[in-house]
């Protein structure tokens, strides 16, 4: 049977009163929201916090809403609310690509966002997406909130910006125009973790490629500004796409593992970030719903 | 510290170590043992239960957690004597084999059945894909819910 350590558990009621338990346990404390990584990483001793600070009744932070040029989603958001949500559809149907293959349905009904980015595992999903969407994360502290980009959130495995007394409360999505994005993931088994995944996300301006954002799970790599910089400006084709490809799989950094070759996984890099920009085009084209 | 879950309709208030982990509350405290505890990582799904309506594997939920709120089991499904539509297809469909993965799966199905009275073949193995069954090759599993969605009358036992 596999148990936490002992710890103290406290339930928070608001964004305050987290905050105000964070100040006052300093590092000894975790929040716990889905708990779908958190507790397995308890049981296994990787993560002994002694103070467990549940945060499920901020209802405050549940939301997905529109707020001018702007998607903003609430950290307590699940994993189900983001797959089910009309507006994320509509916006960024990227979102709903990797939300079908996170983990499966029983995991999502408890996994939030801001869960999933501030675990921050190399191999999860939302990282990647909010890295493609050029997402913000907004941290809130006792001295109020800083937003920060994702390429600044995300300081590598594991870690985060999100410092000692602070919280993920939001993340803000800039809405672009003639818009297209998409997630392409190749696992193992059913819920399993990526072998590799690539988000893409680009903007159309008469026929040409305005803006592209690039996302990986993985593969060593959270971003790939050079295959952003390989698209844009450029026409939309078959070449262009082979072309992004063939920069992201020499760009990014996979290690050999029970999920497969360093090799296998440079070459998954490529053919997603090819698969995954070529939705996205078509989508921003209106070309697939 | 001291927590009350509802289970099954019943207020339980126990003392508990804030770790105990909800499927420990049911099974040990509760001695609610239809509830079956498999791999402890979130993988196989055997603890499924309902967690205000929504299936949840319960080895990795805190029983503190679900202090406040409801909570579903297999037990809950039998009604004076009447087999759930979801226990009867798998009956009827021979669902089962060894039949570890079963209360887990009888509450998936439930679950889906609840908020989807009529789903394709592809809806129910999404639903119950988060849960593992070595012997049957999930093939009459997938019938026995098939089954269930067709022999279901207006009543939502469990939810």
């Amino acid at each position: 049977m596999q148990v936490p350590a002992p710890f103290e558990y406290q339930r928070a009621k608001s964004v305050d009163e987290t905050l105000a338990l964070l100040q006052r346990f300093g590092d000894e404390a975790r929040i716990i929201a889905g708990g779908h990584s958190l507790l397995p990483m308890m049981k296994l001793r990787l993560a002994r916090p002694e103070v467990v600070i549940d945060i499920n009744d901020l209802h405050e932070l549940d939301y997905v809403r529109q707020e001018g040029s702007e998607l903003r989603i609430g950290a307590l958001t699940r994993h189900r609310t983001l797959l089910e949500s009309e507006l994320i559809g509509r916006f960024f149907p990227i979102f709903h690509d990797a939300e079908r293959v996170i983990a499966d349905p029983l995991v999502r009904n408890r996994g939030t966002i801001g869960g999933s980015l501030c675990q921050a595992d190399p191999s999860e999903d939302l990282s990647a997406v909010c890295a493609a969407v050029k997402a913000q994360a907004v941290i809130r502290g006792a001295d109020g909130s800083r937003v920060v980009s994702m390429d600044e959130f995300h300081l590598g495995p594991y870690e985060t910006a999100v410092g000692p007394g602070e919280m993920l409360v939001e993340v803000r999505i800039p809405v672009w125009q003639n818009a297209g994005s998409a997630y392409e993931k190749v696992e193992r088994k059913a819920g399993d973790w990526a072998i590799a995944a690539v988000g893409a996300a680009v903007s159309l301006n008469n026929g040409r490629i305005a803006d592209a954002g690039f996302g990986y799970a993985a593969v060593g790599i959270l971003h790939a500004h050079q295959v952003e910089e390989a698209v844009r400006g450029k026409e939309p084709s078959e070449e262009l796409f082979a072309e992004a490809g063939r920069i992201a799989s020499e760009v990014c950094e996979p290690i050999t593992d029970t999920r497969g070759s360093a090799e296998y996984k440079r070459h998954l890099a490529g053919e997603l970030t090819k698969r995954a920009l070529r939705r996205a085009v078509a989508r921003a084209a209106g070309r697939e719903a | 510290m001291q927590i009350t879950i509802n289970v099954n309709g019943e207020d339980y208030t126990r003392e508990i170590e804030p770790r105990h982990l909800l499927v420990r509350f049911l099974r040990d405290d509760l001695g609610l043992t239809g509830t079956h505890w498999g791999c402890d990582t979130s993988n196989c799904g055997a603890c499924t239960v309902l967690l205000d309506g929504k299936p949840v594997k319960s080895c990795t939920v805190l029983a503190a957690m679900a202090a406040g709120h409801e909570v579903r089991t297999v037990e809950s499904l039998e009604v004076d004597g009447n087999l759930d539509p979801v226990q009867q297809g798998f009956i009827e469909k021979h669902g089962l084999q060894c039949g570890f993965c079963t209360p887990g799966m009888l509450m998936t199905a439930r679950a889906l059945l609840n908020e989807n009275p009529n789903p394709t073949e592809a809806e129910i193995r999404e639903a119950i894909s988060g849960q593992l069954c070595r012997c049957t090759g999930y093939l009459n599993i997938v019938r026995a819910i098939q089954w269930a969605a067709e022999h279901s009358t207006a009543k939502t036992v469990g939810s």
